[in-house]
């Protein structure tokens, strides 16, 4: 689904990633972990397309298709979906119409029928009560006045509306507390397909606890120094990131 | 969508309402003289004193410097070279019915969604269509009647209500007010009048829209709104013009009189050419605009979406005389390309315990230069007077400009006045989450700028405020990219 092959990248001519290679098949759950400065949000970043960075060598593809030379909006629609870190406020935006304007936006690019405004509040009712949130929180504006909590949740509810083939979920759990963090957890592991990915981009392994990845890699300086198992998430708990190069 | 259904996009959305109109009229000769404006007076029957006072205004006019304007650059207007009156041969002879109106008039209000037609016309929403300097039709006229509402062309009520017209024409602005408004005095032309009688709620919503349509010509629009006391109403006037390559002027004055315990609610869906992408040509927009609440308790406000026109200068304000009586002024300015708008509000506190509210939203796209002006003023007699200020500014690319002149002259200790300013931008951050999520650029941004409008848009009537969405989104066409 997502083949990275040796992908270097820089933004403000400093050297970001050095060299990343990561081949996610459908159905697998990755987790990228690694300390601050590493590269992680640049990664999901450059995924999604964000302008501001260099790609200078190396390429990623998505079901075949040159990631990096697509629009935003093109790879959204094609089904990556990115859950950012720090979602932005858009003041005075309603949430739901938010909410319309992105599931219409996609479905309108594969020519399919677009939501009214009844059908997409039903939709966004049935996924509120997972998330532990109640109706009022689809007539906020976007991001205004939201908690780290709400903001984390809100992106979970756009996740699940939007129905992605593959999801970068970057640092959703930091700020979290541990109610927050197993919701988050429950929708991952809700949404976990034969033919829907995730990466999973993380600094501390206690997501882990709940998600169960199919790989765990050592994100470090711009490259993948370390794969393995979810049994690399346990080492990383324990004993820190310090070595984990070496080996 | 494929890149090329993006660019159909973008050209259809070019301004929908440029065309022209081909119809017989009568057009006097460009230029401006006392025979002029006794034929303008003539060509409508109006009484004498209506005349004499336009030539006041005229000999008035004649002896006022233009204005100058700091942040505006305006080519300079020869007003010889304007042509002072136009109306179509077939609405020169008062038609008794639409059936002896030209074809060709029906098919432009059509073609503007403003359907005059009895069965075709719009539900709830009785309709005054000025084209040029007249007015081709006026839609529910006798339904209105019935709830005693007089809604008619402005040259209709001069001779079938001259009364109130002496009483009240020239009342809140005078000829001598400002040189655009001492213009219009001497030449106007059509716009509505409405009286509410006492007691009533006025059953619809009343509209007028104008056209501008004859090349060369300025149109001069004159509008008086009287709401005795205990009544209501609910008008919204729009405006369109054809794309050419000259300026034209659309000089207008517009009154309105709330009595006591009355209500006024004014709205504007400005939409003049607003010139080329390259700034050629467009609508030069000088208009006056005042309400005074007269009566005690009386209420009148302002809502403007102000998109089109190449310039525009306009302060609609509210003369606040009766005690606990509340003006407000709630405005969406946008320009784009190479557009100017200089405009903003006048809440002049004069009555005890009067409130005033202004909420400015200035959107600056291209080169496009928003100035909002505001002026404050509570005199001595304005005991526990109250405004508050709102005035926020976005900004969209790094060619265009905002600036802010508010102007607050407080004459007693118990007033209470607040300001509150803000300059945003349009920022990469938020266009990335909005594309993220698989919207276009330009989507992102008419969603952006919604959000930024809504506490204005809510303001509209229900029916316009999808229409001002809608033409928000076709005024920042090309904003991006």
């Amino acid at each position: 689904m997502l083949k990275i092959k040796d992908l270097r990248v820089s933004a403000e001519n400093k050297d970001i990633l050095k060299g990343l290679s990561l081949d996610v098949k459908p159905g697998e759950v990755h987790a990228i972990m690694g300390p601050n400065g590493s590269g992680k949000s640049t990664l999901s970043n450059v995924l999604a397309g964000k302008y501001g960075y260099d790609v200078s060598h190396g390429s990623a593809c998505f079901n075949g298709e040159d990631l990096l030379d697509m629009a935003p909006e093109d790879r959204a629609r094609k089904g990556l979906f990115l859950a950012f870190q720090y979602p932005v406020v858009i003041p005075g935006l309603n949430n739901l119409y938010f909410l319309r304007q992105a599931i219409n936006s996609i479905r309108l690019s594969k020519n399919e029928k677009i939501l009214d405004a009844g059908q997409c509040l039903l939709l966004a009712k049935k996924y509120l009560a997972e998330l532990d949130l109640d109706d009022s929180f689809l007539s906020r504006n976007l991001h205004e006045g939201f908690s780290g909590g709400e903001k984390k949740r809100n992106e979970m509810l756009q996740m699940m509306m939007l129905e992605p083939q593959l999801a970068i979920l970057d640092e959703t759990d930091s700020g979290l507390d541990v109610d927050a963090l197993k919701t988050v957890a429950g929708v991952v592991n809700k949404m976990r397909s034969a033919d829907r990915s995730f990466l999973i981009i993380t600094h501390y392994q206690r997501l882990l606890d709940y998600i169960k990845p199919d790989h765990v890699h050592i994100l470090s300086d711009g490259k993948i120094i370390k794969s393995g198992g979810p049994e690399l998430a346990l080492h990383v708990e324990s004993s820190g990131y310090v070595g984990l190069g070496e080996s | 969508m494929t890149d090329e259904a993006i660019m159909n996009k973008a050209l259809s959305n070019e301004y929908p309402h440029g065309f022209e109109t081909k119809v017989a009229s009568n057009t006097f000769a460009p230029g401006l003289n006392e025979d002029v404006i006794r034929k303008i007076s003539q060509k409508k029957n109006e009484p004498e004193f209506l005349l004499q006072w336009r030539l006041k205004a005229y000999k008035h006019w004649l002896n006022m410097p233009e204005p100058n304007w700091a942040k505006l650059d305006i080519e300079k207007i020869s007003y010889d070279d304007i042509i002072y009156y136009s109306e179509p041969q077939s609405v020169a002879n008062k038609p008794k019915s639409l059936d002896e109106v030209d074809p060709e008039l029906l098919k432009t209000y059509e073609k503007l969604g403003i359907p005059l037609h009895e069965h075709a016309k719009l539900a709830g929403v009785a309709v005054d269509a000025v084209f040029d300097s007249v007015s081709v039709a006026t839609t529910f006229k006798d339904k209105l009647a019935d709830a005693g509402v007089i809604f008619c062309p402005f040259s209709e009520a001069v001779v079938s209500h001259p009364e109130l017209i002496k009483k009240y024409l020239g009342s809140v602005v005078p000829y001598t007010d400002n040189f655009f408004a001492a213009l219009n005095s001497a030449v106007f032309s059509d716009g509505s009048f409405v009286y509410i009688p006492k007691g009533v709620r006025c059953p619809m919503e009343l509209s007028t829209y104008f056209r501008i349509n004859t090349p060369q010509i300025g149109q001069f629009e004159r509008t008086l709104i009287i709401a005795e006391d205990d009544s209501f109403v609910s008008y919204l006037e729009g405006c369109t013009a054809p794309m050419r390559t000259e300026h034209q002027l659309h000089a207008a004055v517009v009154e309105l009189v709330a009595l006591e315990n009355a209500q006024i609610k004014y709205a504007t869906v400005q939409n003049w050419y607003p010139g080329s992408k390259e700034g050629k040509g467009g609508i030069y927009n000088f208009v006056t605009k005042r309400g005074v609440c007269k009566g005690n308790s009386s209420r009148i406000s302002w809502t403007q979406i102000e998109t089109g026109s190449a310039v525009t200068w306009k302060y609609p304000g509210v003369v606040l005389k009766g005690d606990n009586s509340h003006g407000e002024f709630y405005s969406v300015a946008l320009t784009n390309n190479y557009q100017q708008a200089d405009t903003g509000t006048k809440m002049i506190h004069m009555g005890k315990n009067t409130k005033s509210t202004v909420i400015s939203k200035g959107i600056s796209a291209g080169h496009g230069v928003n100035t909002f002006r505001g002026m404050v003023r509570a005199t001595p007699g304005a005991v526990d007077s109250v405004n508050f200020t709102q005035c926020d500014s976005l900004l969209i690319g790094n060619s265009c400009a905002a600036h802010t002149y508010p102007n607050i002259e407080i004459g007693n200790s118990s007033a209470a006045v607040a300001h509150e300013a803000s300059t945003s931008r349009v920022s990469d951050a938020q266009l990335f989450y909005c594309r993220q999520r698989g919207m276009s650029e330009e989507e992102a941004v008419s969603l952006i700028v919604s959000g930024f409008c809504k506490s204005v848009f809510q303001k509209l009537p229900l029916e316009f405020a999808v229409e001002a969405q809608k033409l928000l989104e076709v005024s920042l066409e090309g904003s991006v990219g």
